[in-house]
């Protein structure tokens, strides 16, 4: 019965619609968007709005306008600077850090944040008896894995007990994993909490109309300067073409993640393109362990082999640099300025797999239908067959959809396998080399060393800079690996991907963040 | 006839018993699983592991399917994982949306169709047939998803007359004239290819209709032609029509697919794609169980309403 009804309901507004729709077909519309509101296309719905339950940039756009975390990325880099907390002191070992925490901050819902609300999160996501771990599951709760207790010292102070040092702590605080979320907000909501978020930034949750909007408006008792617009709200258009039509018609203000084919779309006055590398590298791993690559000389080759320069100016339009090495620029205070890209030069290729025997090898290459950061991956997997069959290899393209392909992949090529397509954002230097390049982190290991890369000397210079807390040290050690492994070559480094964004001549002060998250608070809009 | 729809109801139970067995079966037996999807690159083994648990994951297949099974004859679709929200709250919102979409285009295809067929057949090779016959083509041929990109780049972007996409305008919309200004586009890109199906087909079931002896002798007592046409003809043609409209809107529900991601349209074949994509099992399944239970309680209607037309079809 309460189906029939539904049917009968649904087709009598189609049936009136129809009707109307044909009477009033010459309608007079493009709404413009109403000032002081900033309307910003995303590419998807969000999952949810609890800082510690979700995983996607898409996600972590809204998120870091509505909460805060201890610590941030100072504008225009990836160095941590104080946020929530205004200062902090760590033990000599590395394992303990003492925060101080800003004084007179609220929460939307008129609670305090103090030291009580930190432990609170934190336990919350560690904690399996916490009363409210059951609001989660919590998917990158092992980013502060290392904290092994939170203790709230005093009101404004806060301290973390690690079980071992762990350098990157900082950095993982200011990623969006570690903002703060109101206490009693989550006890009130429960499991809800997702779609009832509180926290402390300068714009709180309005509304959120599913599939169709979510709404934040400007948090008028902010600690800080007031955000620039009345409110923002972000609107999910999956698909691309239509995110552009949107764009061009007028029907929302700002779009990330702009195709690269439709950049040519937005020249002109009427709107401003935003471009920022971020800490994104894509690259093939290569199965060091088995097969002509077990041969530094062959992986060198292919290095050389591939013209990474055309992929990244004739496939991705320019909206990619090409890749020196594991690390990518935009962590600047731990990039190795000397590294120059494997330069295009098919003839000392060609004699390096000579040299190793490898001519006419028989390559199979896993390439991705699509996925996260994984850009234009068909196209750029067919560029880079062209080259290396242009230097003698046999190379077969293996294609998977991305959840399957992650699938085949992260459990190591061996016996499937020469090469893969991989790419990774991070907020941190440490997180991909030592997720995938030490030999402790091969698959067998719960790593994502999938093509078996091992090195002593890697390995130690990057279990040196995890527990190492002075940066200008971290810096050294990883200098100093990256230079190693670009020589070793267990992956060809392609691309470094540049983050962009379309905002329209009524959007003022705006500019995109090497974190690729995206901060609307200084934005206005007319 | 009561008893008749009863039976097909009750022949419908295996019908959507084999429904949730196949879509369990595929969501299951598809690489990757929503553990890898959520956590993307830092997929490792053990994080893996401990999400699928905390999911409830990790009893084995069977289990879950009579665990899901047993919940959702209580009403208890469960929680979808990539949306955090229970399964059947989504489900109906989005199946809303689509009904209106999908109903539209079906009041509209099935309007313009059957007119067109008549005012074809009416004047067999005349100016109109040839007319009508020529735009019925391009609409057959023409895929929607194509057609609808089109209507956008024109009708959105160039003369700025309609919204590119969505269901309400953003900001201070969601009333009928709202709505309607959001549904034009999308309804008449979605109606096109069955207006055409429809138009066809009713055109060559009124040719035949018009050549029985009952219609020359309906003429030859001088009923006006288009009584003749509206009341005698169509109504017995209507009766090879209208099992094939059952059809047409199971087509129209499918295609609402394309439409729904080229229009952003908050409907159901949306919803469906991206839960795929996610591995949201729960969603999947729920969602498509639902839509099945739809369409089979259609086509129940669809053949009740032949069986009164023609009294000669058993019940």
């Amino acid at each position: 019965m309460n189906l029939l009804s539904w049917t009968r309901r649904g087709l009598m507004v189609a049936a009136a619609g129809a009707v109307v729709a044909a009477a009033a077909l010459p309608i007079t519309a493009a709404a413009q968007t109403p000032p002081d509101v900033l309307i910003v296309g995303q590419i998807a719905e969000p999952k949810s709005l609890d800082p510690a339950a979700v995983t996607a940039v898409n996600d972590f756009r809204i998120l870091v306008n509505v909460y805060e975390g201890l610590t941030r990325y100072k504008s225009g880099t990836l160095e941590v600077e104080p946020s929530l907390a205004t200062g902090w002191s760590i033990n000599e070992d590395g394992t303990e850090y003492t925060f101080t925490l800003r004084d007179g901050v609220m929460f939307h819902d008129g609670t305090p944040f103090n030291a009580e609300a930190v432990k609170f999160n934190f336990d919350r996501m560690l904690d399996e008896k916490h009363p409210y771990h059951d609001t989660g599951p919590f998917p990158l709760s092992f980013f502060f894995g290392a904290v092994q207790s939170t203790e709230a010292v005093d009101a404004t102070t806060v301290k973390f007990t690690l079980n071992a040092p762990y350098a990157p702590f900082l950095s993982n605080l200011a990623y969006p994993t570690g903002l703060i979320v109101s206490p009693e907000a989550v006890k009130a909501s429960g499991k809800e909490f997702g779609r009832n978020p509180v926290g402390s930034g300068p714009f709180k949750f309005a509304e959120w109309r599913s599939n169709e909007a979510v709404v934040v408006e400007r948090n008028d008792d902010y600690w800080g300067e007031a955000a620039g617009t009345k409110a923002v709200v972000f609107r999910p258009i999956t698909d691309a073409n239509t995110r552009v039509a949107e764009m061009l018609a007028g029907g929302i203000d700002m779009m990330v993640e702009v195709p690269p084919t439709s950049l040519g779309e937005f020249e002109g006055d009427r709107f401003s393109v935003a471009e920022q590398a971020g800490p994104h590298v894509w690259f093939l791993i290569l199965n060091a362990k088995e097969g002509p690559f077990a041969d530094k000389r062959v992986r060198q080759a292919a290095n050389y082999a591939i013209n990474k320069e055309a992929i990244v100016n004739n496939v991705l339009e320019g909206t990619a640099s090409v890749a020196a090495g594991p690390t990518p620029p935009a962590f600047a205070w731990a990039y190795n300025d000397a590294l120059e890209p494997y330069p295009y030069d098919p003839g000392k290729a060609k004699s390096l797999i000579k040299e190793a025997g490898a001519d006419g090898a028989t390559l199979t290459f896993y390439v991705t239908e699509g996925g996260s950061g994984m850009l234009d991956p068909v196209p750029m997997g067919t560029a880079i067959q062209a080259d290396l069959e242009a230097v003698g290899f046999d190379v077969k393209i293996e294609t998977y959809e991305w959840n399957t392909f992650l699938g085949e992949v992260n459990p190591g090529l061996e016996g499937k396998a020469d090469m893969a397509e991989m790419a990774w954002m991070t907020n941190d230097p440490d997180t991909l080399p030592y997720l995938a390049l030490r030999s402790k982190a091969w698959p067998a290991d719960g790593g994502f060393n999938s093509g078996y890369y091992a090195n002593e000397k890697v390995d130690k210079l990057l279990e040196a800079a995890r527990t190492a807390t002075d940066q200008e040290e971290r810096a050294r050690l990883y200098r100093e690996m990256q230079s190693i492994v670009q020589e070793d070559a267990p992956w060809v480094f392609v691309a470094n991907w540049k983050q962009n964004a379309v905002t329209s001549d009524r959007v003022k002060n705006f500019g995109l963040e090497p974190s690729f998250l995206l901060h609307l608070q200084k934005v206005v809009k007319n | 006839m009561g008893g008749y729809i009863l039976k097909r109801l009750v022949s419908a139970v295996p019908v959507l018993l084999g429904i949730t067995i196949i879509v369990f079966l595929i969501m299951s037996l598809i690489p990757g699983d929503p553990a890898t999807a959520i956590l993307g690159s830092y997929a490792t083994p053990e994080n893996v592991e401990k999400l699928n648990r905390d999911l409830g994951l990790d009893k084995s297949m069977v289990q879950r399917y009579f665990i899901w099974l047993g919940n959702m004859l209580t009403g208890d679709f469960g929680r979808s994982f990539s949306l955090n929200r229970p399964v059947i709250d989504e489900v109906l919102e989005r199946f809303n949306a689509t009904l209106i979409l999908a109903g539209t285009s079906f009041v509209l295809c099935a309007i313009l169709g059957i007119l067109a067929g008549v005012a074809s057949a009416a004047r067999q090779y005349g100016l109109a047939d040839k007319a009508i016959t020529f735009v019925v083509l391009i609409g057959i041929s023409v895929p929607s998803f194509f057609l609808g990109m089109m209507m956008i780049l024109l009708f959105a972007v160039d003369l700025r007359w309609l919204p590119v996409s969505g269901m309400f305008a953003i900001y201070g919309g969601g009333d009928l004239p709202d709505l309607i200004n959001h549904l034009i586009m999308p309804a008449l890109a979605l109606a096109a290819v069955a207006t055409g199906v429809i138009a066809r087909l009713s055109r060559s079931a009124m040719l035949e209709v018009l050549r029985q002896d009952y219609i020359r002798t309906a003429r030859a007592k001088g009923v006006p032609e288009r009584r003749v046409i509206m009341g005698h003809a169509l109504r017995a043609a209507m009766v090879s029509v209208i099992p094939v409209l059952g059809i047409q809107a199971g087509f129209v529900l499918s295609g609402a697919v394309y439409i729904e991601i080229v229009f952003q349209w908050p409907g159901v074949g949306r919803m469906l794609v991206d839960a795929i994509l996610k591995r949201d099992l729960l969603l999947v399944q729920g969602g498509v169980v639902f839509v099945a239970a739809c369409y089979v309680i259609f086509n129940i209607v669809v053949d009740a309403a032949q069986s009164l037309l023609d009294p000669r079809i058993k019940t």
